[in-house]
C-alpha cells in the first residue's frame, strides 16, 4: 500500500482582528493517514473543523503547526513549508479540490471551464473536449448550454459543471468538500459513481458528505474530526 | 507508485517548476518620500511564469515599488537583480542606464493604468504596435504592419482600425492596443499598473479574461498593482499586501484572499461587497 496524505499534529485557529481580536481553535493535533484507493469521510457537527480540515489540505487555509505530507511522484511534500509556486503546480497535476460553488469567470463556455484543468497540463484540445463532454453528459448538464457562459446557470447546473471540472483530470489526490449538497437523487448518483471510478484508479480521497446515501457508498472510513 | 494513479498526471514534467533560477531579485528595497510616503523594506523572488499581485489601498506605496521595479524610479537603498536574456544577471541600478533603456523596450513591457501615459496618441494604432519592433530593430515595413495586424486581433481590435489614431479609440480598446504594443517584442516581464482601473465592468472583463490567456499563452511573469482583489484573484498566482510603505502580508493568492493573518488584510477582504 502506498500512503499518498499523512498529516500529523495540526494546529489551527482563527483570530479576528477587526472584531475585538476574538479567538478561535478550531484543530488541536489533528492527524490522518490515506492510503492509494481509499476513501476517508470526515464526520462531526457543522462548525467542528471538518472544512478548515480539508481547505489546509488543499492550502488554501495557512495552519499554526503541524505537518501535511502529499505524495507527488517519489516525494512527499510538506505542503505548511512549499512556496506557492510549489502549490500550485501540486494543484496542477496532482491535487484536485472540488466545492458545491463554482467560481465564475466571465465570458468563458461551460465547456472551456470544464477542459481548462486538462488543457493546462498540456493535453491535446481534442481529448480534452471529448472528456468535458463526456462528464457534462454524465452529469447530465443539457447539451444547449455547453457553449454559454455558466453564470446565468442555476445553482444545480452551476454545482455539476464544477463537478464536470473538478474530475476532468484525474488526481492522484483528491479533496471533495459536499459536492453533491442539494443535487437530486439521480445526479448524486452520478457523483458516487465518479468517486468510486476515481477510487479504483487509485485515487485517494478524502471527502465531506451530508447525504447518508452518498457516504454509504463511497466511504472506506469514516473518521470523527474531533477525534482526529 | 502504481501507474494507475499517474495517467493524465504523468504527461506534466513535476520537476520542471524546481530548474529554474528567479527572473527578478529584490532585496531590502527602501524608497521613502517621507515617513510613511514611499515603500520598503521589500524583498522577493519572481519565477519565471510567475504572476504576482501587489494589493492594498491607495497611497500604500504600491506604483512607487513597481517604478522601482521597472527601473523607473532610483530606490533610496537595496538591489534589484534581474536575469536578462541579453546582459546576463544584472543589478539593476548598479549598471548603465543604457542597459536598463534597452530592457524597456525589448524584454520588458509596461501596462500603464491611463492607457495615454504608454500610448503615442497622436499617430496610428500600427505605429504604436511597430514603435516598439523598430526599437529592437525591425525595418521592413510589410513585416512590420503584418505584425501589427496579427497582434491588433489578438487583443480583439478588427485590423482595419491600423491606420486610426487611439484618440478615437474607447477606453478599453486604447487599453488593448496598449497590451498589444507591450506584447509585440515578446517581452518576459510585464508590470501592469491598475490595468483595468477606469474601465467599466463589461470591458474590465474582457480585458481580464484576454490577459489570462496571453499570459498563460505566452508563459509571460508579471507583476500586477491592483487595488481590485477580485483582479488579483483571477490573474495573481501569488500577493503581496502592502499598508502605508510595508508588506503585511505575502503568499500563495486564495490563501491570503480566504485565510488573511494580519489585521489590515481581514479589513481589507472583509470590506468586499458580496453579491
Amino acid at each position: 500500500m502506498t500512503t499518498m496524505i499523512r498529516v500529523s499534529g495540526l494546529q489551527k485557529s482563527f483570530t479576528l482582528h477587526n472584531q475585538g481580536g476574538a479567538s478561535f481553535e478550531v484543530l488541536n493535533g489533528a492527524q490522518l493517514e490515506v492510503q492509494q484507493g481509499e476513501c476517508v469521510v470526515l464526520h462531526g457537527q457543522s462548525g467542528a473543523g471538518k472544512s478548515t480540515f480539508l481547505k489546509a489540505l488543499y492550502a488554501n487555509y495557512s495552519v499554526d503547526g503541524g505537518e501535511i505530507l502529499l505524495r507527488d511522484g517519489d516525494e512527499m511534500l510538506d505542503l505548511t513549508q512549499a512556496l506557492p509556486r510549489r502549490i500550485i503546480n501540486l494543484r496542477q497535476h496532482c491535487l484536485g479540490y472540488v466545492s458545491q460553488f463554482l467560481r465564475v469567470i466571465p465570458r468563458i463556455s461551460t465547456l472551456d471551464v470544464v477542459m481548462q484543468p486538462l488543457l493546462d497540463l498540456g493535453v491535446d484540445k481534442a481529448i480534452c473536449e471529448a472528456k468535458a463532454k463526456d462528464l457534462l453528459s454524465k452529469l447530465n448538464v443539457p447539451e444547449r448550454l455547453w457553449h454559454l457562459a455558466p453564470s446565468t446557470f442555476s445553482g444545480g447546473e452551476q454545482q455539476r459543471v464544477n463537478i464536470a471540472r473538478g474530475f476532468i483530470v484525474d488526481y492522484p489526490i483528491l479533496l471533495l468538500d459536499e459536492p453533491t449538497a442539494s443535487l437530486d437523487a439521480t445526479n448524486r448518483k452520478v457523483v458516487v459513481e465518479l468517486i468510486n471510478n476515481a477510487k479504483a484508479r487509485g485515487a485517494a480521497i478524502v471527502g465531506i458528505f451530508h447525504d447518508e446515501d452518498v457516504r454509504e457508498a463511497v466511504a472506506d472510513r469514516l473518521v470523527d474530526i474531533r477525534a482526529i | 507508485m502504481n501507474n494507475r494513479v499517474m495517467s493524465d498526471a504523468s504527461i506534466m514534467n513535476t520537476s520542471a517548476w524546481q530548474d529554474l533560477a528567479p527572473l527578478l531579485s529584490v532585496r531590502d528595497v527602501n524608497k521613502y518620500y517621507a515617513p510613511g510616503k514611499g515603500c520598503g523594506p521589500v524583498n522577493f523572488d519572481l519565477y519565471p511564469g510567475e504572476v504576482m499581485g501587489i494589493v492594498g489601498e491607495s497611497g500604500s506605496g504600491k506604483s512607487t515599488l513597481l517604478s522601482c521595479l521597472s527601473a523607473r524610479q532610483t530606490p533610496d537603498s537595496g538591489q534589484i537583480i534581474y536575469n536578462s536574456e541579453q546582459f546576463g544577471e544584472m543589478d539593476l541600478y548598479a549598471g548603465d542606464e543604457s542597459e536598463r533603456r534597452v530592457l524597456m523596450r525589448s524584454e520588458w513591457g509596461i501596462v500603464h493604468q491611463h492607457a495615454r501615459d504608454g500610448l503615442r496618441m497622436n499617430v496610428s494604432a500600427g505605429a504604436n504596435i511597430g514603435e516598439r519592433l523598430m526599437a529592437v530593430g525591425q525595418r521592413h515595413y510589410g513585416d512590420i504592419r503584418a505584425k501589427a495586424e496579427e497582434w491588433l486581433e489578438a487583443v480583439e481590435i478588427d485590423a482595419n482600425r491600423i491606420d486610426d489614431r487611439p484618440s478615437q479609440f474607447s477606453g478599453g480598446m486604447q487599453q488593448r492596443l496598449q497590451i498589444a504594443r507591450n506584447l509585440v517584442t515578446h517581452p518576459r516581464l510585464i508590470f501592469m499598473d491598475e490595468p483595468t482601473g477606469g474601465l467599466d465592468v463589461s470591458v474590465q472583463a474582457r480585458l481580464l479574461d484576454l490577459l489570462r490567456n496571453l499570459v498563460s499563452q505566452l508563459g509571460l511573469s508579471v507583476i500586477i498593482v491592483t487595488h481590485d482583489l477580485a483582479v488579483a484573484r483571477l490573474l495573481a498566482h501569488r500577493l503581496m499586501v502592502m499598508r502605508r510603505g510595508e508588506v503585511v502580508e505575502s503568499g500563495l493568492t486564495d490563501q491570503v484572499l480566504d485565510d488573511p493573518q494580519h489585521p489590515y488584510t481581514q479589513l481589507l477582504v472583509s470590506s468586499i461587497l458580496q453579491n
